[in-house]
């Protein structure tokens, strides 16, 4: 048995309590393990994506009981990526944050980075469908009080609709839960593949419910419509890093889509055939024009950020919502884009903000310190974002267009190219008022302290961005893989070793 | 590779400029000019072979599943953009040099220059429409950024702005476009769309691919109805306007027309699309450029007007319009480059370039002059000049083309526009040189230094040599491109008399009538200046600014933080999906029996719907109501009780007590009764949605309960091996601690982080601040018992302390096969441990306390993290436990596992939690100015300090 499976998730279990034990009171100290232990996870999450590449997927037995009565991590390609892309932007974050002196704003910064890092890394590699529940709830509560730290009383507020709102998923996920075992009588995910598969017709319209609410609590996490009210307040009102690595967060919800659904109910399941495509795709749909809508009315450069955000969610969920594998493979590179995207967007609007000292875009203000290269790097986090070329946004999307043929693609096209504009209007709007009416006014910028590790996070995400885009070809092809070995199914229940009959 | 590399020079040295500025802006141009160059040296390398007929390619793979390649080709068409493009830019670089003041950033400038230039070059030169696309893009954003150079100025912010939207629109129209030509050619690969034009053409997608791709290239090629983006992006910087907007970026449009001609061209939609719109625009924008005093706008609308002429020509489809329009795109670009120059010139000199102030330069600014006039002369189309010869083909073409059986239709409106066009071109001469030396300049003009007028004058003596030898100066060059637009070898014959031809005639009658329309222009003006006519930006602006503003309303309105209208949008959601996916499946009623019903369930259920009404009908009195949730959490227990499920019975009840605990104390900085918000018909509405949710649930749980699973559950495997594999009879514990480990690691977990949480909150809103200024200013409003540590309660839960830890340990060890375990036994100590807080206060306990509560979490966390790493050493996997059996001589034999550890973790970890968040809230209360005892009950002891605050 291969122990390195479940290192990215024992790492930061031990780490942020020994922080708390052990140095609570030691900030510096705190900074050392945190970073050092995040790049040691970023090490493993480097082993097990190469590891993950040219093996079938492999299974880590908790307990050492076998599936399906215990529980299971399972390394697939998938969930190597997941994590591989998890510790890489929360190294960035983590550099950010200790740039910029975030974490000192309050208590239990990093203890709780490396919790959410739990969560996020335990929710990408459990194989067992309860126990995605319970790293649904580390995430979530961690990312509570990430989301308020520093407080203050917007923040605060946002937090409590957050938490409440995420609630209610975590309520609708036991009620799926339960409905699904009731029917299946098994939780492991690739026996409850198996078992839906076989189902009874009898039972059918169970489990079509037991879909639809599994559905509505990844939406609620990956905020697509109707179940995004969430995401603006929370994501700009929390502290810029922290939503930054939410950025991943909602990708969890995209994820838990496409591992749950393309295991669990792919398209050819005689109980639930095309139900979960003809509810997502117009969703997406929505979403989509939400977000960008959102981003052109936005008062403030937090709020447009997270409007983005959800644009990119509705974008990456319709290509989801295809359930084949060329859509699945435009998806997880769109996904890997739109993580990195936001994030480094995230972190730009906090650095304007903090140099502007508000958040309005409408609000005069003379240029900002480090205008230039702030004002550089917002372009280009902005074309990322929009989907404007030369960065891996366009190609993303030109692959989600590519995919998408037949009779949806209308639609599709027509919402996916309307979008960009009506984001690219926004962000230009946006753009101009930040760094170019500034030059109105003909005052010295206020000085500010220099955080050049601040820019180093920034750059480093620019910098996946554009390796992200060069290395098309490569990246495009593993992930091809990926989605082929998905849509197969039978390597990852392979993987799982189930017993022909159970006792 | 090297043609990827001419493309890829500029974007390279774009980087240059923007460092060498530190050098001096000599410097700076200079490495622009040289990168520049460079980049037309190795052009000029491939053009003999290129102009022998060969196509040079470069390919390099990108993403190949996609179909984007890296892939360039070289054929005359792109050898004459690129030089045009390289060529002009070499010059703008020299002009702008001189142009620029000292107050501008230059550095920024040449970057921006190049990166534009590198994205041009890149449209001229890709073999890939999916490439050609990411150039034509980046054409948009880099002009956003040089139209929008001057930022201070309003006009330019918003010129920037109008112009990205309206070529952003147009390039995503064209992303539709190619993708659909490229899925009807099998290939994005332009070698391979150039050859399948019958495919193209007989597709059902041709005319959708056509309009998607026209809009592409008639939105940056500013036609009608989108060329008002054109004269409002020259608020930018004059070099600017003289390269993107005469010499290059509108040309883009020109030059995707021509390199998709032998596939889209030759059909009648292609005709009636192209040169109708070619045929508008030039005559429109020709009659506004003839009113416009503005130097620039004039010959704004002026290259709108020839675009709009090339257009046409290509519109056509014939290879003779084709030689044409490909002659006229050399020629235009020589002379407009030169009189935005010019203009630029006069601007700089005179600080303005408005028509009515100017005048009279003629002797002022000689040199200018001079090259103004033959620039201008050529626009004319005045003989011999080169602009002269291309207007003569183009007259030559539109006279023997009928436009839907219209044979004088076209003739005339070119006729028309060539007339404007001469009026115009006068009279940037006439008003602007000719005439009295005026007083009133804002500046005294004078010639500028020879650096400033070199670039024009390159470009006049080259338009003078075309105008003479028009055969051996660029005959060669318009074969060898047009050659490429029509796919096929082309002999130019370019000369300045065809005989009396009516194309002659046509050219007189416009030379003529401009004439007589530049006398008249007084009159014309006054009556112009009193017809209404749209305002582009007054539309654009009308259009944007409510859309925005909608925009505002909506997303603002939805997501105002109302949680309520979030929830109730959400629940009816997954209600109505729910139901929807439910009634569409087939269904089968369960088999299993009802049990009998009972009194006692009968009563329980009773009170729990007793208490969940009283609850909605009370829930503004919020002690009330958490007396009713403490109801229904007992029934909830007792129910655990009756179903046989001990466990979850003290589980449940224990966590009910610990929690209405924490809350009680919360309560007290919450007002007593929430205020009534919702009117009647939200209420009711909310109440329907609630009863809807509510039934939905009951309903799939009574279907849940009444049937078995279809499979064997894997609870079956959890019975038969909980002994056996586990080593406990307690299958529940086994399950926690064992089975499923993994989860209550994860759970033990969430509630340490809610522990950390609510202390960091806590710290939070006790920082200075609003919340915290609140707590400093609490007044006790209501009646506190006077006796706040009541001696029968104090001694009472001193013994009831030990008690209480014993049983503790009591239950945690018989956990593993009876009922109990970690988490309750943590929980029985929790509790009893808040006992002594409630009777003796926050100060008097925490003085005894030897353990930091976040200690306990992160020891708790730490043992059960170790219990699962342990198991590694065995060579088990996390979380393995094993067990044995032990005989310590006084003892019976009994049974020790490794999962006790594990368990340990769990107990510390819950116990730390309620702790630590029953230390938080009291850090709040005392805040708040809750008086801290030392003693342990309330009575006078002499110098015990009661009464201390």
């Amino acid at each position: 048995m291969n122990h390195w499976l479940v290192a990215p998730i024992v790492l930061p279990a031990i780490l942020a309590p020994l922080m708390v034990l052990w140095m609570r009171h030691d900030l510096p100290l705190q900074r050392v393990v945190s970073v050092a232990g995040t790049v040691l996870l970023c090490a493993v999450a480097g082993g097990l994506l190469a590891m993950s590449a040219d093996t079938p997927p492999e299974v880590y037995r908790l307990g050492n009981w076998p599936a399906p009565f215990g529980i299971v991590l399972v390394l697939d390609r998938l969930a190597a990526l997941m994590v591989a892309l998890t510790a890489f932007l929360a190294l960035m974050v983590l550099l950010y944050v200790i740039g910029t002196g975030w974490d000192r704003r309050g208590h239990h910064f990093h203890p709780l980075f490396q919790f959410q890092l739990m969560g996020l890394c335990g929710a990408f590699l459990t194989g067992d469908a309860f126990n995605l529940f319970v790293f649904f709830e580390v995430l979530l509560i961690a990312s509570y009080g990430l989301m308020i730290h520093g407080g203050g009383r917007t923040r605060l507020r946002a937090g409590v609709q957050y938490v409440a709102f995420n609630l209610l998923g975590s309520t609708l996920f036991l009620f799926g839960l339960a409905t699904i075992y009731g029917v299946t009588g098994t939780l492991n995910m690739a026996d409850l593949g198996v078992k839906v598969a076989t189902l009874p017709e009898s039972e059918a319209a169970l489990v079509r419910v037991a879909g639809v609410i599994l559905l509505a609590v990844f939406a609620i996490k990956g905020a697509l419509v109707p179940f995004q009210f969430w995401l603006p307040g929370t994501y700009a009102a929390a502290p810029g890093p922290v939503a930054a690595l939410f950025a991943v967060m909602t990708k969890v919800g995209a994820y838990a889509v496409i591992r749950v659904f393309g295991l669990v109910f792919p398209t050819d399941t005689p109980a639930t055939g095309g139900l979960y495509s003809d509810l997502l795709l117009p969703a997406a749909l929505v979403t989509l024009v939400l977000g960008a809508v959102g981003v052109l009315g936005a008062a403030s450069l937090g709020r447009m950020v997270a409007f983005a955000a959800i644009a990119s969610m509705g974008t990456l969920f319709v290509a989801i919502s295809g359930f084949r594998p060329d859509a699945t493979a435009a998806a997880l590179y769109y996904l890997l884009h739109s993580t990195l995207a936001t994030a480094v967007l995230f972190l730009i609007a906090d650095l304007v903000q903090a140099r502007r000292g508000g958040d309005g875009l409408a609000a005069r203000r003379p240029p900002i310190a480090q205008e230039g290269l702030i004002a550089s790097l917002f372009f280009a986090g902005a074309i990322a974002l929009a989907g404007m070329p030369p960065l891996s946004g366009f190609v993303g999307k030109l692959q989600i267009l590519d995919a998408f043929r037949g009779p949806s693609m209308v639609w599709v096209w027509a919402v996916i190219l309307g979008s960009s504009l009506v984001m690219i209007l926004g962000f230009s709007r946006a753009g101009s008022l930040l760094f170019w009416r500034s030059h109105e006014t003909l005052t010295e910028p206020d000085p500010i302290a220099p955080s050049p590790l601040a820019f180093v996070a920034v750059g480093g995400l620019l910098a996946a961005l554009v390796a992200l885009t060069l290395a098309g070809g490569p990246v495009s092809a593993h992930l091809r893989d990926i989605a082929a070995e998905l849509h197969d199914r039978a390597p990852y229940i392979r993987a799982n070793i189930l017993p022909e009959s159970q006792p | 590779m090297s043609l990827a590399l001419i493309a890829a020079l500029p974007f390279l040295g774009a980087l240059l400029p923007g460092l060498l500025i530190r050098s001096g802006r000599n410097a700076c141009a200079l490495a622009t000019g040289t990168v520049t160059a460079l980049a037309l040296l190795m052009l000029g390398l491939h053009a003999p072979a290129v102009l022998s007929g060969e196509v040079i390619h470069t390919r390099i793979e990108w993403m190949p599943a996609l179909g984007l390649n890296a892939n360039f080709f070289l054929d005359g068409l792109g050898l004459l953009f690129a030089g045009l493009i390289l060529g002009i830019g070499l010059l703008i670089i020299l002009y702008a040099r001189f142009y620029l003041s000292s107050r501008d950033p230059m550095g920024q400038f040449y970057t921006y220059l190049l990166l534009f230039q590198g994205a041009m070059v890149g449209i001229v030169l890709s073999d890939n429409i999916l490439l050609l696309l990411v150039f034509w893009e980046l054409t948009s954003l880099s002009s956003f950024l040089l139209i929008g150079y001057w930022k201070h100025l309003p006009e330019g912010r918003q010129g920037a702005r109008m112009a990205l939207a309206v070529t952003g629109t147009g390039g995503l129209a064209m992303i539709a476009g190619m993708l659909i030509l490229g899925q009807i050619a099998g290939s994005y690969d332009l070698s391979v769309i150039l050859q399948s034009r019958e495919a193209i053409q007989a597709s059902d997608w041709y005319l959708p691919a056509l309009v998607l791709i026209l809009l592409g290239c008639f939105t940056k090629s500013a036609q009608f109805p989108f060329h008002f983006w054109l004269p409002h992006a020259m608020a930018a910087p004059t070099p600017v306007s003289a390269y993107l907007h005469s010499a290059t970026m509108v040309k883009a449009g020109l030059f995707l027309m021509a390199r998709m001609w032998p596939v889209l061209a030759g059909t009648p939609e292609w005709f009636y699309l192209v040169a109708t719109t070619g045929l508008v625009t030039m005559v429109v924008a020709a009659k506004i450029a003839l009113f416009k005093d503005d130097l620039k706008a004039l010959l704004a609308f002026s290259t709108v007007s020839h675009l709009g002429l090339v257009t046409m020509l290509l519109g056509f489809g014939t290879k003779a319009a084709a030689i044409a329009a490909i002659f006229h795109i050399i020629n235009h670009a020589t002379f407009k480059a030169a009189l935005f120059m010019c203009a630029g010139i006069v601007d700089h000199e005179t600080h303005t370039r408005d028509l009515k102030r100017l005048g009279g330069l003629r002797r002022l600014m000689p040199v200018t002059f001079a090259l103004s006039t033959i620039a201008a002369l050529s626009m004319a189309g005045v003989p011999p000049l080169n602009g002269f010869l291309s207007k003569e083909m183009m007259l030559e073409e539109v006279a023997h083309t009928a436009w839907a059986g219209q044979v004088w239709l076209m003739p005339a409106f070119a006729t028309l526009g060539a007339l404007f066009s001469v009026a115009y071109s006068l009279r940037f001469i006439a008003h602007g040189f000719l005439g009295p030396v005026r007083k009133d300049y804002p500046s005294k003009p004078h010639d500028p230094p020879f650096g400033m007028w070199a670039a024009p004058a390159v470009l006049v003596l080259l338009l003078v040599a075309i105008g003479l030898a028009p055969m051996p100066v660029a005959g060669w060059l318009v074969d060898a491109a047009a050659g490429a637009t029509t796919g096929g070898l082309v002999h130019a014959h370019i000369s300045h008399w065809h005989g009396l031809t009516p194309a002659l005639w046509m050219s007189v009658a416009a030379i003529g009538g401009g004439l007589i329309l530049l006398s008249a222009h007084r009159p014309l003006m006054r009556a112009w200046l009193a017809t209404p006519r749209p305002e582009a930006k007054r539309l654009f602006d009308g259009v944007l600014e409510p859309l925005a503003t909608a925009a505002r309303g909506v997303t603002q309105g939805l997501h105002d933080g109302a949680l309520s209208r979030y929830f109730a949008i959400a629940t009816v959601a997954v209600v109505t999906a729910g139901a929807a996916a439910f009634l569409t499946g087939s269904h089968q009623g369960g088999t299993r029996a009802p049990t009998p019903v009972d009194l006692v369930p009968v009563v329980g259920w009773f009170l729990l719907i007793a208490a969940t009404v009283a609850l909605v009908l009370r829930h503004h009195d919020r002690f009330l109501s958490l007396v009713f949730v403490g109801v229904v959490g007992l029934i909830v227990s007792m129910g655990f009780a009756y179903l046989s499920a001990p466990d979850l019975a003290l589980t449940q009840i224990l966590v009910e007590v610990a929690t209405v605990i924490l809350l009680l104390l919360a309560l007290n900085f919450l007002p007593k009764r929430t205020p009534a918000e919702t009117g009647l018909a939200r209420r009711l509405r909310d109440g329907a949605i609630a009863c809807a949710a509510g039934l939905g649930s009951g309903g799939l749980i009574y279907l849940l309960m009444t049937r078995n699973a279809a499979f064997p559950s894997i609870a079956d495997y959890h019975l038969a091996n909980a002994k056996t594999g586990g080593g406990g009879t307690n299958v529940v514990n086994v399950i926690l601690v064992d089975f499923r480990g993994f989860d209550t690691f994860g759970e033990i977990t969430v509630l340490g982080i809610a522990a950390l949480v609510i202390f960091a909150l806590t710290e939070t809103v006790l920082r200075a601040g609003p919340a915290n200024d609140r707590l400093l200013g609490w007044s006790q409003r209501h009646r506190q018992a006077g006796d706040r540590h009541p001696l029968m309660f104090v001694v009472a839960t001193r013994m009831v302390l030990p008690i209480a830890l014993m049983v503790g340990i009591y239950i945690f060890l018989r956990g593993h096969n009876l009922p109990g375990g970690g988490f309750i036994a943590g929980l029985v100590v929790a509790v009893a441990a808040l006992m002594q807080y409630m009777a003796s206060g926050f100060g008097w306990t925490s003085a005894r306390k030897r353990v930091e509560y976040h200690a306990l979490i992160a020891v708790g966390v730490l043992i059960a993290a170790a219990a699962g790493v342990g198991s590694w050493f065995a060579g088990r996997p996390f979380l393995t436990s094993a067990y044995g059996y032990v005989t310590l001589p006084p003892l019976e034999k009994f049974e020790l596992a490794t999962a006790m550890v594990f368990d340990i973790g769990v107990f510390l970890t819950v116990l730390g939690a309620v702790m630590l968040a029953l230390a938080s809230i009291s850090r709040i209360a005392v805040r708040a100015g809750e008086r801290v005892s030392a003693t342990p009950y309330d009575v006078d002891l002499p110098g015990d300090g009661y009464g201390d605050r």
